[in-house]
């Protein structure tokens, strides 16, 4: 069984029918990514599978069980964890409240101890600025500490919207390294990305979005070598 | 790119910077006179400021409650000054009834504690059901919405009150044990309940300060209030820090209503206003949803308030200066909103919506 299946979703921002019958499903412990446009339906897909967005139509499953009928703070204590795009820290709070706030779900001293070692391990400058307000870091600290955040409350699975967003290149590479370093520890993750050549480059299978549909779906092999995929998305002719 | 642009002084902006500078004279002026003229001993001097002081804690503790919901819902809760009112009206029938039955005189202390029980209790259940039934429907609705909402509660709450307990001024008992005067050094002393109002006000304070700080609720509040949906992702449930928020407000409330209560000794339906009007301009003064802006803020409007009006006006011959002391409050507020609109700890606007 899949650890997490989308089927046939539809939703909406009030009128505007965003996802228009969307249907995927991830197997534990792969790297999955969504590739598409600007207003495809990458994002609205990830609040709609974290609980932000409720679909009119459709179900998101996880482990085969139903998750429309649980609220988002509810469904980050049945192990999804999100990342939001623009990253999101809480930019008063310092860089170890942040963290803390991505442990609120878990009540085991040892466990968070122990995820906040794992994210120091990862993120060693997030060490250094831990006493930091999380406003006065840069762009790419920032992303650093939405991810450790997200690991803060122990994820089956973390999805993950635009990671490279407005960062260096060589900021991504490190962003990227440790998705895969991530997924290796048995995290699966759900990719958003517009930056499609490296989401590929690291995933195991992708999804393309268009205009809230799927279009295409194959393993990130296939999809780098899809025409179709290169013309429009890896800036190929 | 983006070209500079020179701000251009209009007509409008010389006229208020001259207004602003004629009060700044008229403020300096007015004190030289009156300090020149001798007439008040340092001993009434520092009544006025012990006073102000106690009457700004109250300010303060009520400010709070404005500033953390503000800080959480971006909205004025304007039946704030109800909920004050209604904890000092309960907290009132408890210290009556106390009174009566003799049970105050046999265990004051007890007393005073079931007293503030009582009306914290009573000023939180009235917050938590305000925001259940008139607030919770409408988030996500327009801002002016609920500002109206909040507006229509505050005058229900006020006749709900009158309807059943009528219009009358009822005085409130008096308690042996706070009252009175503790001798300080030569001609001066100060009032016992002023000292507890203080004291009361200032542990309570540091209270809230600590929970906002340092608990997993206190960080909680203060994730909700930078973006709630992210919240949400962190497993925090919003609705129920929403609530947490209103009843810490509400909580510190109901203590000032009965703090304000042992003051001036008198309670009635519309008690709250003018208290509530006068904690929102030291929320606003402070910076509002600026928690340590609001205790500034509300300590600095009852000194200035206190001391104001004689200093500044008795020096120029204005008979009876005191009665203006909420004229020289409200003109600080319409001063604080034209020359500084963040208040004096506030933040950009900009940068909270960001």
């Amino acid at each position: 069984m899949s650890i997490l299946s989308i089927e046939n979703i539809h939703t909406y921002y009030g009128n505007i029918h965003a996802l228009k019958g969307i249907s995927l499903h991830i197997e534990k412990g792969e790297i999955v990514t969504l590739i598409g446009g600007n207003g495809a339906g990458k994002t609205t897909t990830l609040r709609t599978i974290s609980g932000l967005l409720k679909p009119r139509e459709g179900t998101v499953k996880l482990n085969g069980e139903d998750l429309s009928k649980y609220k988002a703070h509810e469904i980050v204590y049945k192990g999804i964890s999100m990342v939001p795009e623009g990253r999101g820290v809480f930019a008063r709070l310092t860089v170890t409240e942040n963290l803390e706030m991505g442990a609120y779900s878990r009540n085991d001293k040892g466990e968070n101890s122990r995820n906040l070692e794992r994210v120091f391990t990862l993120f060693p400058r997030l060490k250094e600025r831990r006493t930091q307000v999380a406003g006065t870091l840069s762009g790419g600290e920032q992303q650093m500490l939405a991810t450790g955040r997200a690991l803060m409350a122990s994820p089956n699975i973390l999805l993950m919207d635009e990671p490279s967003m407005g960062l260096a290149p060589v900021l991504v590479e490190l962003i990227f390294d440790t998705i895969q370093q991530i997924n290796k520890e048995g995290t699966t993750v759900l990719l958003v990305e517009q930056n499609a050549s490296m989401a590929l480059g690291i995933a195991n299978r992708g999804y393309v979005l268009q205009t809230g549909q799927i279009v295409l779906s194959d393993s990130a092999e296939a999809l780098k070598s899809n025409p179709t995929v290169q013309k429009a998305y890896l800036g190929m002719e | 790119m983006q070209s500079y642009r020179i701000r251009r002084i209009n007509w409008t902006d010389l006229f208020m910077w001259l207004v602003g500078a004629a009060l700044l004279a008229l403020i300096i002026g007015g004190s030289y006179l009156t300090l020149q003229q001798g007439k008040y001993t340092a001993v009434q001097w520092f009544d006025l400021a012990v006073f102000g002081l106690a009457q700004g804690s109250v300010y303060a503790l009520i400010a709070l409650g404005y500033t953390l919901v503000y800080g959480i819902l971006r909205m004025i809760n304007f039946a704030h000054s109800e909920i004050f009112m209604g904890g000092a009206f309960i907290g009132y029938f408890a210290a009556t009834s106390m009174q009566r039955s003799g049970f105050m005189e046999a265990n004051p202390y007890l007393g005073i504690v079931i007293i503030f029980l009582v009306a914290m209790t009573t000023s939180v259940i009235i917050a938590v059901l305000l925001e259940r039934i008139a607030y919770r429907p409408l988030r996500g609705a327009p801002r002016l919405v609920p500002l109206i909402t909040a507006i229509g509660a505050s005058y229900f709450l006020q006749y709900v009150f009158r309807g059943f307990f009528g219009t009358q001024n009822r005085a409130y008992p008096e308690i042996a044990v706070i009252k009175g005067t503790f001798p300080l050094f030569g001609d001066f002393q100060i009032q016992k309940i002023q000292v507890i109002v203080i004291i009361a006000a200032a542990l309570m304070m540091a209270f809230l300060a600590v929970f906002v700080q340092y608990t997993k609720t206190g960080k909680a509040m203060r994730a909700v209030s930078e973006d709630k949906s992210v919240a949400a992702l962190m497993g925090i449930d919003v609705d129920k820090i929403i609530v947490s928020t209103f009843v810490l407000g509400a909580a510190l409330a109901g203590a000032a209503g009965v703090l304000y209560s042992f003051m001036f000794r008198i309670v009635t339906f519309y008690m709250g206003f003018i208290p509530g009007l006068k904690a929102f301009t030291a929320a606003v003064l402070g910076g509002i949803g600026n928690p340590p802006g609001a205790m500034l803020g509300g300590l600095f409007l009852g000194i200035f308030e206190s001391l104001g009006p004689t200093l500044f006006l008795d020096g120029l011959g204005i008979p009876a200066p005191y009665q203006l002391k909420d004229v020289i409050a409200f003109t600080m507020l319409v001063m604080v909103l034209i020359f500084r609109p963040t208040g004096i700890l506030g933040e950009r606007l900009s940068k909270t919506k960001a």
